[in-house]
């Protein structure tokens, strides 16, 4: 579990984030939505340790993150997994590389051993036939899923994702998010994601953080948000006729 | 105060290089790739450039000896301690800055822009160990490539003062030989220890903490190559006030 309390941060004079706590829960699939200039990217790069914040506190498992050493910093960071936006593989690298890469650093496993994980992780995420490829020669569909595998392969018990699905066309981005999903479920970590995807909310949005201007404006699941009146909410979550639609019948369903 | 922190902000990078290593396996394929890029990648050039560079020197020197007192073997003398003192080591160091540096600069800058650098951090490695400590390990090989390029600068000035009938093989050879002094060659190579050092860590540091996109990795690439000069000149100055002043 990731407990956030009162999280400032701010860059020279723009105070991006305001004063956000919130908590995710082990074993269930947490997504952050917002518009642009929200401040959801910072939000998650705080929760890695990427930011250092000005004020309030994030605690793993009941450790404050600010209060952990460097060393525990690093300990902690191994056990975390990230899907960056644009997946950040190494192209230097083949797939299967990247995908061992976690375990080259961090385990004492034999070359066979590393080899067959990292066969379990890619055949898990449907890219069994991809091992010798560079990433300059994936589509951003096989990327993203080559990202999740590194970001699984070394058991985390946190799992964060920035913008999974951007760049993707409808298909592939529901199959990134039953992954994720499934992933979560498995594995049961703890799984953050940020996301523009309304996709991703009705499908796979067990809890859902709302942030405008730097601050939690709404929280709640994916079956609250077709009930809130939160204007903001609605106003960013039904910008479009389908939504109002699938609302609407919702709504009416309910009743 | 921009430049303050850029010089606190590069003293703390140089302390991190050699916090929380790297495991030795990684790191030494890192290390070998990184000897070639670097050291291998670059004899080509520095041969290329010392041996001509040798030859115009015996031939400006020789040009410019209309005094029939001067003996001939100074054309050989003067090729040797312009090699050896100032052409080798500083010069193609900044030739190195160019190269090497803005190499440096942009491939890690590159990693910095596609979040790699990200990604090395929130898995927990020290990005800056396991990115410029190889580089710091392969550029200690650079004695090897400033020998070639005294040697080459040297025979270059051989070939050209013999073919280019500016003097004799004996002059030639007999000046190359005339008043040696060992300090010589240490300064040398003492200077080049130095410049490997910034050749590997300026270029680094502009690539790790450069901020935006692939347009910021060339201004980081041409900036990294001043600023790497730039360096290398003064340490130049204070290293020969030092040594040999």
């Amino acid at each position: 579990m990731i407990e956030v309390k009162d999280i400032h941060k701010s860059f020279g004079d723009a105070h991006i984030l305001k004063g956000i706590s919130t908590s995710f829960e082990k074993g269930k699939t947490n997504l952050i939505i917002g518009q642009s200039g929200s401040g959801k990217t910072v939000f998650l790069k705080c929760l890695l340790g990427l930011f250092d914040f000005e004020k309030g506190s994030i605690a793993y498992e009941g450790k404050n993150f600010s209060d952990l050493s460097q060393d525990e910093r690093t300990d902690l960071r191994s056990e975390m997994g990230m899907v960056f936006q644009g997946s950040a593989l190494f192209d230097s690298m083949t797939i299967i590389e990247n995908v061992m890469f976690p375990l080259r650093m961090f385990t004492k496993q034999s070359k066979s051993e590393m080899q067959d994980r990292a066969d379990v992780v890619l055949n898990r995420v449907n890219l069994s036939d991809a091992h010798n490829k560079m990433p300059s020669e994936a589509s951003g569909g096989m990327q993203k899923r080559v990202a999740i595998a590194r970001a699984i392969v070394n058991n985390p018990k946190y799992l964060f994702c920035d913008e999974p699905n951007s760049g993707l066309d409808p298909k592939t981005a529901m199959v990134i998010d039953n992954l994720i999903q499934e992933i979560t479920d498995e594995f049961n970590i703890t799984t953050v994601i940020n996301t523009h995807d309304m996709n991703s909310v009705m499908e796979i949005g067990e809890k859902i953080l709302f942030l405008k201007d730097g601050l939690k404006e709404w929280e709640g699941t994916k079956e609250t948000i077709f009930k809130t009146d939160n204007k903001a909410v609605t106003n960013f979550v039904y910008s479009s006729e389908l939504f109002k639609k699938v609302r609407k019948m919702y709504i009416e369903e309910d009743d | 105060m921009t430049y303050l922190h850029n010089i606190g902000t590069y003293f703390i990078m140089v302390k991190d290089i050699f916090r929380k290593p790297t495991k030795w396996s990684v790191m030494k394929t890192l290390v070998l790739k990184d000897i070639d890029d670097l050291i291998i990648g670059s004899l080509g050039i520095v041969a290329f450039i010392s041996f001509f560079v040798g030859g115009v020197v015996a031939i400006q020197t020789s040009l410019n000896i209309d005094n029939p007192l001067i003996p001939k073997y100074l054309v050989g003398f003067a090729t040797r301690q312009s090699i050896v003192l100032e052409f080798a080591p500083t010069f193609i160091s900044i030739i190195m800055a160019g190269k090497v540096g803005s190499y440096i600069t942009s491939s890690i800058g590159t990693m910095r822009v596609t979040e790699q650098i990200d990604a090395l951090e929130v898995m927990g490695i020290n990005a800056i160990n396991y990115l410029v400590f190889p580089k710091f390990i392969a550029l200690s090989l650079y004695p090897f490539v400033i020998s070639i390029a005294m040697f080459l600068g040297i025979l270059g000035g051989l070939i050209a003062c013999v073919y280019g009938g500016y003097g004799t093989f004996d002059n030639y050879i007999e000046g190359v030989q005339t008043d040696f002094i060992v300090f010589h060659m240490i300064y040398a190579f003492i200077k080049t220890m130095v410049f490997a050092f910034v050749l590997a860590t300026i270029p680094s540091f502009y690539g790790y903490f450069m901020k935006g996109g692939a347009l910021e990795v060339g201004k980081a690439s041409t900036t990294s190559f001043v600023w790497t000069s730039v360096v290398i000149i003064l340490l130049n100055f204070l290293l020969t006030s030092l040594l040999l002043g």
